[in-house]
């Protein structure tokens, strides 16, 4: 199975960042580099395994983020350039994480404006065709590996010899999950790996949800800050399966 | 022109203007009338929209005038459409905020403050127009300053630039460094 999945939702290694040094509620200011590259690493380790397209950004930010704790491990006064002598090695990070985080904010505030076609309409001679933007309440994709990342860990210990050849397809995967939430409507993230056996099995069920979210079938939100992420339908099931019929899905151009 | 015919006047056509009207083009239409005039007239459409509950408002955006519906009434309007949403994604949101911002910009510029490739992203909004090319910048390889367009002020319900919300000040950078003896001065020599 070769399946590449490339998110819309998909940020760069700052929103990675920016993601831990809040969910380890620490400060821009003072980062805990060597906790925050470890975890920044499994996070790299997990989107690889997931065979989730990792940009060469995240790798270039993986040597920065090992190159400053290594400059931290030097006694002060020893650092190679001595233009920098004292200075902290995590000085231009934080400022780039700052000048960052300043435009994230911004673009929060725009998107609780007034928006043409979404909250507000004029007059028009053709019906809109964007009706909303993504709500910045909506669950980021590391929010969600996090999520999976719990989950993951729970897991039995793979059974060594227990040999199931039995075959999770994309497409049936995502069917089931549209017949949950059609059944059931609202959903925590975590129900749909109640019953997953295998490592392979997750994984599909995983792909399945992000398919559906590229495809506007499946909407994730989650309430402000760490609350458990929930699953529902985004548009009518019949509207959905015929996206389905017409969408490309993942396996058929994988190779 | 009598003030109630001269306010039916404006309404029809703000009614048919298929974008934002200056006040200048108002004026231009409505020849003779002076300015002040045509100001008070709209003002108190404006406010008869608003107290009398109706299904429009007269709102000043994108350096003009336009109808638009109140914001409770979105959900009926959509459900009038039923339209396939076409999503703007947070990044899209993202480069547009810095766009607005930090205009004109090139496009490496941008890259710099996302620490991603923006490339996709910077032509769905030339797409979408609601950011275009001002100009070269004066720099080897002339490479394309980007800014926003009316149709960004009209989409996100501004007046004009100076009407974003202001940018929040990097306070926490300067708090964060009390032990850094050195007054930002210095550093010229």
């Amino acid at each position: 199975m070769d399946i590449t999945v490339k998110l819309e939702i998909f940020e760069g290694p700052l929103d990675l960042l920016l993601h831990l040094i809040k969910k380890n509620e620490v400060s821009i200011t003072d980062i805990p580099i060597a906790t925050i590259t470890e975890q920044y690493l499994a996070t790299l380790e997990l989107m690889q395994s997931l065979n989730l397209d990792v940009a060469g950004e995240f790798l270039v930010m993986a040597a920065t983020l090992i190159h400053i704790k290594s400059r931290m491990l030097l006694p002060p006064g020893e650092e190679e350039d001595d233009d920098e002598e004292g200075s902290d090695p995590r000085e231009e990070l934080m400022r780039q994480l700052l000048e960052y985080q300043r435009f994230k904010e911004a673009a929060e505030e725009l998107e609780k404006r007034e928006i043409l076609k979404r909250d507000v309409f004029v007059r028009s001679p053709e019906p809109p065709e964007e009706v909303e933007t993504i709500g910045f309440d909506e669950v980021s994709l590391f929010d969600l590996l996090s999520a999976l990342r719990r989950i993951f860990e729970r897991l039995p210990k793979e059974d060594v010899h227990e040999v199931t050849l039995e075959k999770v397809s994309l497409r049936e995967k995502m069917q089931c999950l549209l017949d949950e939430l059609h059944r059931r409507g609202r959903l925590v993230f975590q129900s749909f790996f109640e019953n997953v056996a295998s490592r392979l099995e997750l994984v599909v069920t995983f792909l399945a949800m992000l398919e559906l979210v590229r495809i506007r079938a499946l909407r994730m939100t989650q309430e402000e800050g760490a609350g458990p992420i929930m699953l529902e339908l985004a548009a009518p099931l019949e509207e959905v399966q015929d996206r389905i019929g017409n969408e490309k899905i993942g396996e058929e151009h994988g190779a | 022109m009598e003030r109630n015919e001269l306010k039916s006047v404006l309404e029809s056509l703000l009614f048919v203007a298929d974008a934002p009207v200056p006040l200048v083009q108002l004026a231009d239409v409505l020849g003779g009338i002076h300015r002040k005039e045509i100001e008070a007239a709209l003002e108190e459409l404006q406010s008869e929209y608003e107290t009398g509950r109706r299904g429009l408002r007269l709102v000043e955006v994108a350096h003009g005038f336009q109808m638009r519906t109140p914001k409770e009434h979105a959900e009926w309007i959509k459900r009038l459409y039923q339209g396939r949403p076409a999503r703007m994604s947070r990044a899209t949101l993202e480069t547009l905020a810095i766009v607005a911002y930090k205009q004109p910009i090139t496009r490496s510029e941008i890259e710099t403050i996302r620490g991603v490739d923006v490339d996709g992203v910077l032509s769905t909004l030339l797409e979408r127009r609601l950011i275009r090319i001002v100009a070269r910048k004066d720099v080897p390889g002339r490479p394309y300053l980007y800014g926003t367009t009316a149709e960004f002020l009209e989409m996100f319900n501004l007046k004009d630039l100076t009407h974003l919300p202001t940018l929040k000040e990097m306070e926490e950078m300067t708090v964060s460094s009390p032990d850094s003896e050195s007054p930002p001065e210095s550093s010229q020599q």
